[in-house]
């Protein structure tokens, strides 16, 4: 059975064999489709709990998409599977046409062009502003050119932008453990921007920011889209709809609905499991 | 005494009631007084020998034969306190009043004692006695009578050894002399014996057909004498109907021994699974529970030895009872020291595991150092109850000693013992709580602190408990722990951090394969290679055999 | 020019480099110019305890490579130290010839009292200096290197490869301990003649070590503060503050540890080459298991992530060490336990934590 599965995988019109596919450390992104990213029949159990359980999702490029769900939705589980960081059961998840990620390392994906934002702002705390921005910039992150790497002029000028962008020009040589819960929520969107993602992962990125920064995030998020594509899991439901363009509410692991904002609200089963309460 | 009988052709009916006597006296009397003793005091059984011992004091080597055979006829025990020494050239008799004595040479002159009943006799010059000369004649014949005197003794043991010694000794007449005991034997063991003896007999003796039946009989003893014999058969009848039924039973015979084999193997794995269990699992609490590294557990576990030796020098005439004392008294020195560990140093190392590998390996260096000087730095003598010592036999292939089955036991209770305060008690629930969710078991309510001196001491008086056991095992020295300590890490991170199950199928399982490793390629190479397997093993599963799964463990 | 770049931040290495060039030149001056019945003589055997100190503070620089700044705590570098320092034993054995108790040119004197005939195939060519030499980098670099791919490669972190690193060292301290091994069992190596054809009793040859472990432990620092400033360094210490992140923005994190930790294993065995010759004997006590721990504690002793601390911390506790167990040997366990203790609990920065604390009130 399991035999068949594996010939049936091997034929289906979607497959591209392996001997055909570019070697992954090219690793070039393909969005003729108009699709970036593709979440097809994925499941991933924990000790028996289904954490995320036949969920499909497909983002578009340069889209700007809202995550909302209840407490243990498995959004950020979600977000675990497509940076690599837990392998599902089943399913099968693609970055554009070519590229499939359950293959490829946590590193090799972010190179691919994934960036993410974790929920807990996490910095390297005993490094500066600076260092933190240079660390994630893009670039030959291998281990010789990483040893040998000398800042040029014009990387320079990358990072004073992003440290302009995200307002910390004045602490680039603070240590970033230093900083205001707030500000290493920037300090991460920074991060996030340096590394120049195709496709940007965003974990509550309003927790803990006043009104004002909201609003510049909001600002931020969604001057990223078009040229990026940007899926952001939030709880705050003003930030959301200040963004929102297109809404998935995620419900024990599987899409409960899809749509704008309004559309959502106004769902039958979205107001009993969610926005009812 | 029976054959005797028998080839003289005597039947007197009450030399069977004698032997049923005896039994019956034995029953009674031995529970009193050494074996022996008792016969000194009938003087009726001193003179039916007396006309049998007066002959060996003749000089005629053919009186002495028929002296040897009234003593056999006489069917007394005691008649072998003479044979014996006379067998071993040690039986003399006195010149002055012919009196028959042991002597044993101490210097220039002997030591006599009483063939009767062992008392001594004094110190003689070497002129005041005779020995009483023997020859080989008299040699075989006494060592034919010994025997048989022994096939009759009320011990089934010693009937046993006799047995064993007549079977060895390939004596003539086997298959006849127990024929005619086999019937009469009660004891089941005994008549299994007999009954080997008789086919090994028939084989020198017997029609081919009888021979094969015998063979057939043999092969499913697992008695060496039986393989040695079949072998030299197999050699001598060649290709012959008897050769190939010797040969078929010989593999059959090797099947069951080699399977005893592998069943002593595993035994030998499963008791040093079960010490590395007792070592590890103090650790399964401490590190699995709490994730700290207790680098000291080693010398916990040393302190509990220590302990044992302690209580037995408080109780040197109750060494039977020292271990059941020792126990309770390992773990609450071990678990006190363990809690003032906690409490002074690890407390303040909390999420910070690297260092409290650091720390603690300072903790043992001076428990070892305080060891060596409070006590001594040589190892100290610990001594094995009297119940620890002798061996369970299976069969004649395989034997249990019981050092190493109540190690086998002792670990599981305690495992079990475990196993039910963590499931079962309130510091067990909070245990699980503090390991699972710090601030939140704390918003509820639970005092972590507490619960975290209380585990650590748990787990360091299991440690102190391993000690016991292995102060049973093993010399008992300063360096004690250090041996243990990186076996106890590997059976925990192989079984799986935070999984108690994981502990004990990791440690049976890992003693289980360094006995079956050992054989081919010696201890030490053996213990390198499991250490390896676990290395790569880890390599492969980071997590163990029985991981813990889920997003909490992430983190 | 390169000097003054790695240098440029570091006024902790400025001033280890400084008493190190002036601390070799004097102590070679004051033994080989000053007469012996000077007040002002360095004695040989002086000497040779400070190249041995010197040594240990190579493998501490290494220690402190991949604990301080990678976050690795290996206890398997005295296990590199000693291969580096068989790899060197070997060859001075080999040196030895028909010098040996049995005069044997061909083998050395335990394989004649074990009653072998030939020399095993692994102790070919450690006749000559280039090979040994080579096999000193070698050993220790091919040993880390499969170690660490297989271990990085399947993300075993933190205690979990302090365990199994500790149980790799407790491995090889038993095979080594085998006659059967041929490195000499328990014994080891020793009776060692001469280094290169000079005599290794000769004070010259004392003073040539002690300058060559100087020389090595400078280059080693400046290797090592060079990667510890390059963007390379900035990502070991992301990876020991925040492993996952670092690999999601990008680096290959089982990479990067492989490479810092293969590197500070070659350290580590450059070490236990020059440490023989000087000691005179190497065997498979420095693999035991408080070897491997004690040499984290120097580096704890004198501040992690410093470097220059990790020298410091070497010296100040073997010096201790030196002092202790010829005055109050029993004492001196004592003291090393409560030394673990405090540092770990008291003193987490170590020495340097603790001047520059005092430089930041002042």
């Amino acid at each position: 059975m399991r035999q068949l599965e594996h010939v049936r995988e091997t034929f289906s019109r979607g497959e591209v064999w392996s001997f055909m596919q570019p070697r992954p450390s090219s690793l070039e992104l393909d969005v003729t489709h108009g699709t970036i990213l593709y979440l097809e029949d994925v499941s991933v159990s924990f000790d028996g709990f289904k954490a995320i359980n036949n969920l499909n999702l497909y983002i578009d490029a340069g889209e700007l998409r809202c995550i909302i769900g209840p407490n243990g939705a498995g959004k950020t589980t979600m977000m675990d599977i497509i940076t690599g960081k837990t392998r599902p059961d089943s399913g099968s998840v693609y970055f554009g046409q070519l590229i499939n990620l359950l293959k490829l390392s946590e590193a090799e994906i972010s190179q691919a062009g994934i960036g993410r934002k974790f929920q807990k702002p996490t910095v390297f705390e005993h490094h500066t502003v600076f260092e933190n921005l240079e660390l994630a910039m893009d670039g030959d992150k291998r281990v010789w050119p990483t040893l040998f790497a000398k800042l040029t002029g014009e990387q320079i000028d990358q990072i004073e932008e992003a440290l302009e962008i995200i307002g910390l020009s004045e602490h680039l040589g603070k240590s970033a453990g230093s900083l205001s819960h707030g500000q290493k929520q920037w300090l991460e969107i920074g991060m996030l921007l340096m590394q120049n993602p195709h496709l940007l992962l965003i974990d509550e990125p309003v927790a803990g920011m006043t009104h004002q920064e909201m609003d510049r995030t909001a600002e931020l998020l969604t001057s990223l889209a078009g040229k990026h594509s940007v899926v952001v899991v939030e709880h705050d439901m003003d930030f959301v709809r200040s963004i929102a363009r297109k809404v998935t509410v995620l419900h024990q692991g599987s899409v409960l609905a899809e749509g704008s904002m309004d559309e959502v609200q106004n769902d039958q089963r979205v107001v009993e499991v969610y926005l009812g309460e | 005494m029976t054959t005797f009988l028998r080839r003289t052709g005597m039947q007197i009916p009450w030399l069977k009631l004698l032997a049923r006597h005896h039994v019956i006296w034995c029953l009674v009397v031995s529970a009193l007084l050494p074996l022996n003793s008792y016969a000194a005091d009938d003087p009726a059984a001193n003179n039916r020998l007396e006309p049998a011992l007066k002959l060996l004091k003749t000089g005629s080597f053919k009186e002495k034969l028929h002296a040897i055979e009234l003593l056999a006829a006489s069917g007394d025990p005691l008649a072998l306190n003479y044979l014996k020494p006379l067998l071993q050239a040690r039986l003399y008799y006195r010149k002055d009043n012919g009196d028959i004595v042991i002597a044993e040479r101490e210097g220039s002159q002997y030591q006599l004692t009483a063939p009767v009943d062992g008392t001594a006799l004094g110190r003689v010059k070497k002129r005041s006695i005779k020995k009483i000369t023997i020859n080989n004649a008299m040699r075989r014949l006494l060592r034919e009578k010994i025997a048989g005197l022994s096939l009759t003794n009320p011990d089934p043991k010693i009937r046993e050894a006799a047995v064993n010694e007549m079977i060895t000794s390939r004596a003539n007449g086997l298959a006849r002399t127990l024929k005619g005991l086999v019937d009469q034997e009660e004891d089941a063991s005994v008549k299994a014996l007999m009954q080997t003896g008789i086919a090994l007999g028939v084989l020198d003796t017997g029609t081919d057909e009888e021979k094969i039946a015998a063979i057939s009989q043999l092969s499913h003893s697992l008695n060496p004498a039986v393989r040695n014999r079949l072998e030299q058969l197999s050699a001598d009848a060649g290709t012959s109907k008897i050769g190939k039924a010797a040969r078929k039973a010989l593999v059959t015979i090797e099947g069951r021994v080699a399977f005893y084999n592998h069943i002593e193997t595993l035994f030998f794995g499963l008791s040093l699974g079960s010490v590395l269990v007792l070592a590890a699992i103090g650790l399964a609490i401490t590190f699995g529970v709490m994730g700290v590294i207790n680098m000291a557990h080693g010398e916990l576990i040393m302190l509990g030895a220590y302990t044992t030796y302690l209580i037995q020098q408080m109780m040197p005439a109750y060494i039977g009872w020292s271990l059941l004392v020792a126990v309770p008294a390992a773990f609450l020195v071990s678990g006190a020291v363990g809690i003032v560990i906690e409490r002074g140093i690890i407390r303040f190392l909390y999420g910070r595991p690297l260092e409290t590998l650091l720390a603690t390996f300072g903790v043992s260096l001076i428990l070892q150092q305080i060891v060596r000087t409070v006590i001594s730095p040589q190892n100290v003598p610990v001594l094995n109850p009297s119940w620890m010592s002798g061996s369970l036999q299976v069969n004649s292939v395989l034997s249990l000693t019981y050092n190493r089955l109540y190690i086998i036991v002792f670990s599981l209770a305690v495992f079990i013992a475990l196993f039910l305060v963590l499931k079962k008690t309130r510091l067990g629930l909070g245990v699980r709580a503090v390991s699972q969710n710090r601030a939140m078991a704390r918003a509820m309510g639970v005092r972590s602190g507490r619960v975290d001196a209380m585990t650590f001491g748990l787990g360091s008086g299991i440690a102190g408990v391993a000690g016991v056991a292995l102060s049973q095992l093993t010399n008992v020295g300063p360096n004690l722990g250090q041996s243990y300590i990186i076996d106890s890490f590997m059976v925990v991170v192989f079984g799986g951090v935070g999984s108690l199950l994981g502990t004990l199928v990791a440690g049976l399982s890992l003693g289980v394969a360094n006995k079956i490793l050992e054989p081919s390629v010696g201890a030490v190479l053996a213990k390198i290679l499991v250490l390896v397997f676990i290395i790569l093993f880890i390599q492969k599963r980071p997590r163990g055999l029985f991981p813990q799964k889920g997003r909490a463990v992430e983190n | 020019m390169i000097l003054i770049d790695i240098l440029k931040k570091d006024r902790g290495g400025q001033i280890f480099l400084a008493v190190l060039l002036v601390t070799t030149v004097t102590v070679a001056c004051l033994n080989l110019a000053v007469p012996e019945s000077s007040v002002w003589h360095v004695s040989t055997y002086t000497v040779t305890l400070l190249g041995k100190y010197l040594t240990y503070a190579l493998l501490a620089v290494a220690v402190d490579l991949v604990w301080g700044y990678l976050g690795i705590l290996s206890l398997g570098h005295s296990a590199f130290f000693a291969l580096g320092g068989y790899a060197m034993g070997m060859y001075l054995m080999r040196q030895i010839g028909d010098r040996g108790v049995y005069g044997n040119a061909n083998l050395p004197d335990f394989m004649v009292f074990l009653n072998w005939h030939e020399l095993p195939w692994f102790w070919y060519g450690f006749d000559m200096f280039w090979f040994a030499a080579l096999m000193v980098v070698l050993v220790p670099g091919i040993l880390a290197f499969i170690f660490g791919w297989l271990a990085f490669r399947s993300q075993v972190t933190g205690v979990y490869l302090s365990i199994i690193t500790q149980a790799l060292t407790y491995a090889l301290m038993l095979a080594f301990f085998r006659n059967e091994m041929g490195f000499g069992g328990n014994n080891g190596l020793t009776d060692f003649k001469d280094i290169l054809g000079f005599d290794l009793q000769a004070d010259s040859t004392r003073i040539g070590l002690f300058v060559a472990s100087a020389i090595a432990l400078a280059l080693g620092y400046l290797a090592c503060r060079y990667i510890v400033n390059s963007r390379l360094g900035r990502v070991a210490v992301a990876i020991r503050d925040a492993e996952d992140r670092t690999r999601f923005i990008g680096y290959r994190v089982d990479h990067v540890k492989l490479w810092i930790f293969t590197f500070s294993a070659v350290l580590a065995g450059v070490a236990g080459a020059l440490y023989v010759p000087q000691v005179g004997i190497i065997n498979p006590g420095e693999f035991s298991p408080l070897n491997s721990i004690e040499l984290v504690v120097w580096v704890a002793v004198g501040g992690r992530a410093t470097l220059y601390g990790a020298v410091l911390g070497a010296i100040a506790v073997n010096y201790g060490k030196t002092y202790f167990t010829a005055a109050l040997p029993d004492l001196w366990l004592f003291a090393l336990g409560a030394l673990f203790i405090l540092v770990t609990v008291l003193l987490p920065r170590g020495i340097v934590g603790l001047l520059r604390r005092r430089e930041a009130t002042q």
